[in-house]
């Protein structure tokens, strides 16, 4: 089976209940509020570097970018095997912390934006907070899918494994090193290229931000390609995408292909597999003679020493079971003082959000209206194409071996990036920014969804195809027969991203400048735009709560229901 | 050493699961002694808690009642001493064939150097030499779980506990494998003082251990100790082995019973339920047919076993479905067709249908289930609700596998509907 399914699943074990979610609800509000409260004591003009547009300092820029990235995704790691090593062996820790990742996930990133850097620039040094918020961001958009793989692969270890490395006495390095890590290793991997496609998407925004008459920006291809749109300079902009692509093309080509192939090792099953990922590089590195030398001496044998260490100085474990004692009573009272706090910030934060005068609440609800319908339309446009050509390409290998690699390399160029081009097109056409608005989400989902479904339309066993040609079943019999229901649920899993992937992307969609101009339509993500920009944080505030109510209640109402209805029933397996 | 000299010791150990009416006793007070250089074989049917109790040896499980002493000394925790090996082989598959056995060495705390030797003196007692660079995939079933074996040796245990580790091998690699744990076992090259083997295979028992504890279900408890006293390496022609197969046969077949015995009571009765065997009905028919054809009806049941290929647990579930529903009768290790049974094995399979139908209908669970059905509104229930009544009897999972079967053979006889989508359980007209 494709590894493609191994992403972007929910856990369908778990089911969240709605008091878990009011909570997270209101302590993220709360969290947001202390930010915006925090910002407000930022200084009030910023200007930031200048962004040359001149193509010799792409390389530069280039490297600034890819560090933020990095460092972001370096972060992302550590804190996912935290959260989630966390969440998989505390009873009490599991049901407060995935309640609260399956929220965080829905969580605009983009409103994130103004309240992690205006409580940055508040409390740190400008440039330092400026770095450190800009990571942040990309981090957010890079962590969720990561955590929930570790998460998921944490509880899913099969238990005869779990048992013999405790019969065998592995201390907690050598079940991490031996056990944990590698039945982890492939979903981790999928899920970290992923995730840096999603850094890319936000890149542009982190690094270019203005909030008022404050307007940040840090040197980097995010802000290059930002400042060449502003201006309307499409020779920089063609540069720049340029770059963006190779640069893309690039890592997947030198880091996650030889990693994919390499951890094609780490699959549970006994058995060989049919066709495992293939890399030219990964193939040049194995045969190569000189790579063996100095692997042996720079990385493999240190690592080796390393191992003994940290073998022997973990503690074996005592004799106690891993029973799950009463915390101390320190904890308690901790988790009393925090909480107290947190009434106490939930108060003063819904002060605020009552003087909202009922003109603007008014205005989000049409703006949630807008969005929600213009999601809507981008799902249609999506489906419609998607579901024919995914399955043309998963049915056919030979149209698969010559697309997929096109397709993939298509998706992996961040909406974002184009956006700017796009609405010097679109902008022309009857609809104006509706109509880009729109395409964005359309640009920025549709891949989940193609991907799935290629999955999906490959895993038809062949059996049954044979059998709908005996059968000699007319074209719509068969797609109503045995396709539709066997990428039945491929494509809610596809939906379920594509969707969130939209609404978060409502916020650069609905409200953009280019060329100077500030163009915006009806919709939330443009109310919580201008909010930013004009720096009306309780608005901001109030826009961006309606926002995370809407997407986690119609996950609730709609997406979880039907995932389940598709594990149920439509599951080939 | 303790002063009675065993190095294992259970008495009266428990396992309970789930509190207040929905409890549920998995073992009930089971003993067990093991002396150094015995080969012991718990032997019992699925569900006795078997697997349970060697978790429970082995220090992975804490049981709920009762006491367990190793070496005089109670228990804490992972037995060091004691050591797994799985059905499933539990190998890490991204590890060397080396690799998989030197981790065990090296959560010991042996040196590198060491363990690569010890690692491949290991491998070579097995016979894996030349294999030590192969990954788990590209070995077979029985190498695979001769890899098992090495690492679980790795740590020189004395007490090596196997749970069902020739189950999921193939007849010949099983074989094989037997002899060669016993070569090693008898011949002394292995420095284990004491091996428990969990199974459901009676041969299997007979042929390897000097002691055989059978175990039966509901709830999990000991109903023999039976000696092994024959020399190795044991013939299975021998008369004295096929004696003391039959004999285990006969225990765990045990005899027909009066009729209101045979059937229990109703759920939420006093008195127990009676679970249905989980089988199909296919090899229900197959088994009845099968004995239709032999001399006066009749069969050795474990001479049935080789017959038919199949294992002795099956066999034995198969066997109590047929008592069950009174097609045939089990005295002293034989098998008889009835009359009813013999008509069953020889009519159509519309009256098939008919005659299994009347049977199940006497049986208090269906009785239990239809006129739970008849009373309900739209004469339809939920399974959810169903097995919640049930969990008052039998524990969650058996529930739900009491549910299953009814709902399989209602539907074979044409009582029963259900819509999976819905999860609804309907009264076919016919049954109303």
């Amino acid at each position: 089976m494709n590894p493609l399914l191994r992403i972007f699943k929910i856990e369908p074990g778990w089911r969240g209940s709605a008091w878990g979610d009011a909570v997270v609800l209101f302590g993220l509000g709360v969290l947001l509020y202390l930010g915006i409260r925090l910002g407000l004591g930022a200084p009030a003009v910023i200007q930031g570097p200048e962004i040359n547009l001149s193509p010799s300092f792409l390389p530069h820029y280039l490297t600034l970018s890819l560090r933020r990235m990095a460092a972001a995704y370096v972060l992302s790691l550590l804190f996912s095997l935290v959260y989630g090593t966390l969440a998989a062996n505390h009873r009490i820790a599991e049901k407060i912390l995935l309640p609260l990742l399956d929220i965080l996930q829905s969580v605009p990133i983009l409103s994130f934006l103004p309240v992690v850097l205006l409580s940055l620039v508040a409390i740190l040094p400008l440039q330092l907070a400026l770095e450190l918020s800009s990571i942040i961001l990309i981090f957010t958009s890079q962590v969720w899918n990561l955590t929930f793989a570790w998460y998921q692969s944490l509880t899913t270890i099969p238990r005869d494994l779990q048992r013999t490395s405790v019969v065998l006495g592995f201390n907690s390095w050598l079940r991490f090193k031996t056990l944990e890590l590698p039945f982890a290793a492939i979903t981790l991997i999928w899920n970290s290229v992923a995730s840096w496609a999603g850094g890319w998407f936000f890149l542009m925004a982190a690094e270019i931000f203005a909030a008022g008459d404050r307007n940040f920006r840090l040197p980097g291809l995010g802000a290059y390609l930002q400042e060449a749109a502003s201006q309307g300079n499409l020779s920089a902009l063609a540069w720049g995408l340029g770059v963006l692509i190779l640069t893309i093309v690039a890592l997947d080509q030198f880091i996650w292909r030889p990693l994919l192939a390499w951890s094609d090792r780490f699959k549970m099953q006994l058995v060989e597999s049919e066709n495992p990922p293939t890399s030219w590089v990964y193939d040049a590195l194995r045969s190569s003679r000189l790579y063996a030398y100095v692997s042996r001496r720079l990385i493999f044998s240190p690592w080796q020493r390393l191992d003994e260490r940290l073998t022997r100085l973990f503690p074996v474990p005592g004799p106690d079971l891993p029973g799950k004692g009463r915390p101390h009573w320190l904890w308690y009272v901790l988790g009393g003082l925090v909480v107290l706090v947190v009434l106490y910030e939930g108060y003063r934060g819904g002060q605020m959000l009552l003087g909202i005068p009922l003109g603007q609440w008014q205005a989000i609800v049409i703006g949630l209206t807008a969005t929600f319908i213009r999601v809507f339309i981008a799902l249609i446009i999506a489906l419609a194409w998607t579901i024919p050509t995914g399955v043309a390409i998963g049915t056919n290998p030979r149209l698969a071996k010559w697309l997929q690699p096109l397709v993939q390399i298509t998706a992996s160029v961040p909406a974002t990036a184009l956006f700017p081009v796009l609405v010097l097109v679109v902008l022309r056409l009857p609809g104006g920014l509706n109509l880009a608005a729109v395409l964005l989400m359309l640009l920025g989902t549709q891949w989940y969804l193609l991907f799935n479904i290629i999955a999906g339309a490959s895993a038809i066993p062949q059996d049954l195809k044979y059998t709908t040609n005996l059968l000699q079943l007319g074209r719509w019999e068969r797609w109503r027969t045995l396709i539709l229901p066997a990428i039945f649920p491929f494509v809610i899993t596809g939906s379920i991203t594509a969707c969130g992937g939209a609404w978060n992307a409502s916020i650069v969609a609905e409200y953009t400048q280019f060329g100077g101009r500030i163009m915006y339509t009806t919709g939330v993500g443009a109310i919580i735009s201008q909010a930013t920009a004009a720096g009306d944080y309780p608005l901001l505030l109030a826009a961006t709560l309606a926002l995370i109510l809407t997407v986690s209640t119609t996950n609730r109402l709609l997406w979880r229901r039907l995932y389940r209805l598709a594990e149920e029933r439509y599951r080939m397996e | 050493m303790s002063d009675n000299g065993y190095l294992l010791e259970l008495s009266r150990v428990s396992q309970v699961y789930g509190s207040g009416e929905r409890q549920f006793t998995a073992i009930k007070d089971f003993d067990l002694t093991l002396k150094e250089g015995e080969f012991a074989a718990l032997l019992g049917p699925t569900g006795c808690g078997k697997s349970t109790l060697l978790r429970i040896i082995a220090g992975l499980q804490v049981p709920t009642g009762g006491r367990v002493i190793y070496r005089g000394r109670p228990l804490k925790g992972v037995n060091p001493q004691a050591t797994i090996v799985f059905q499933t082989f539990a190998l890490f598959p991204w590890l060397t064939v080396q690799e998989n056995v030197e981790v065990a060495l090296k959560a010991h705390g042996v040196p590198p150097k060491l363990r690569t030797s010890r690692a491949l003196d290991l491998l070579d007692r097995v016979g894996l030499d030349g294999f030590e660079t192969a990954y788990p995939r590209e070995l077979s079933g029985g190498m695979l779980q001769k890899v098992g074996f090495a690492r679980a040796m790795a740590v020189e245990p004395e007490l090596l506990c196997l749970d069902e580790p020739f189950s999921a091998l193939d007849v010949l690699s099983a074989e094989a494998l037997r002899g060669d744990l016993l070569e090693l076992w008898t011949g002394g090259k292995i420095p284990t003082k004491a091996i428990l083997m969990v199974t459901h295979h009676i041969e299997e028992a007979v042929f390897m251990s000097d002691r055989i504890v059978v175990m039966d279900k509901d709830p999990g408890r000991v109903i023999m100790n039976l000696k092994v006293d024959l020399p190795h390496p044991r013939l299975r022609k021998d008369p004295r082995f096929l004696n003391l197969v039959d004999r285990v046969y006969m225990v765990l077949a045990g005899q027909t019973q009066p009729e209101h015995v045979e059937l229990g009571t109703a759920p939420g009765e006093p008195g127990r339920t009676r679970a249905l065997p989980h089988i199909n009905i296919d090899d229900l028919s197959g088994l009845l047919e099968y004995l239709d054809n032999m001399p006066n009806n009749r069969a050795d049941i474990y001479a049935l076993a080789q017959e038919l290929q199949v294992n002795s647990d099956e066999l034995l579930r198969l066997i109590e479905a047929v008592e069950l529903l009174g097609f045939a009768n089990v005295a002293y290790g034989d098998i008889t067709l009835n009359p009813l049974g013999e008509t069953f094995a020889e009519a159509s399979i519309r009256s098939r249908k008919e005659i299994f139908a009347t049977r199940i209908r006497r049986l208090p669970l269906f009785k239990w289930l239809l006129s739970l059905l008849r009373a309900s509104d739209k004469k339809q229930m939920e399974w959810d609700v169903v097995q919640k009544a049930l969990e008052l009897e039998f524990h969650e999972e058996e529930a739900e596998r009491q549910l299953d079967t009814a709902i399989d053979w209602g539907r074979y006889a044409e009582l029963l509907a259900y819509d999976d989508s819905s999860q609804i359980l309907f009264l076919e007209p016919g049954a109303a």
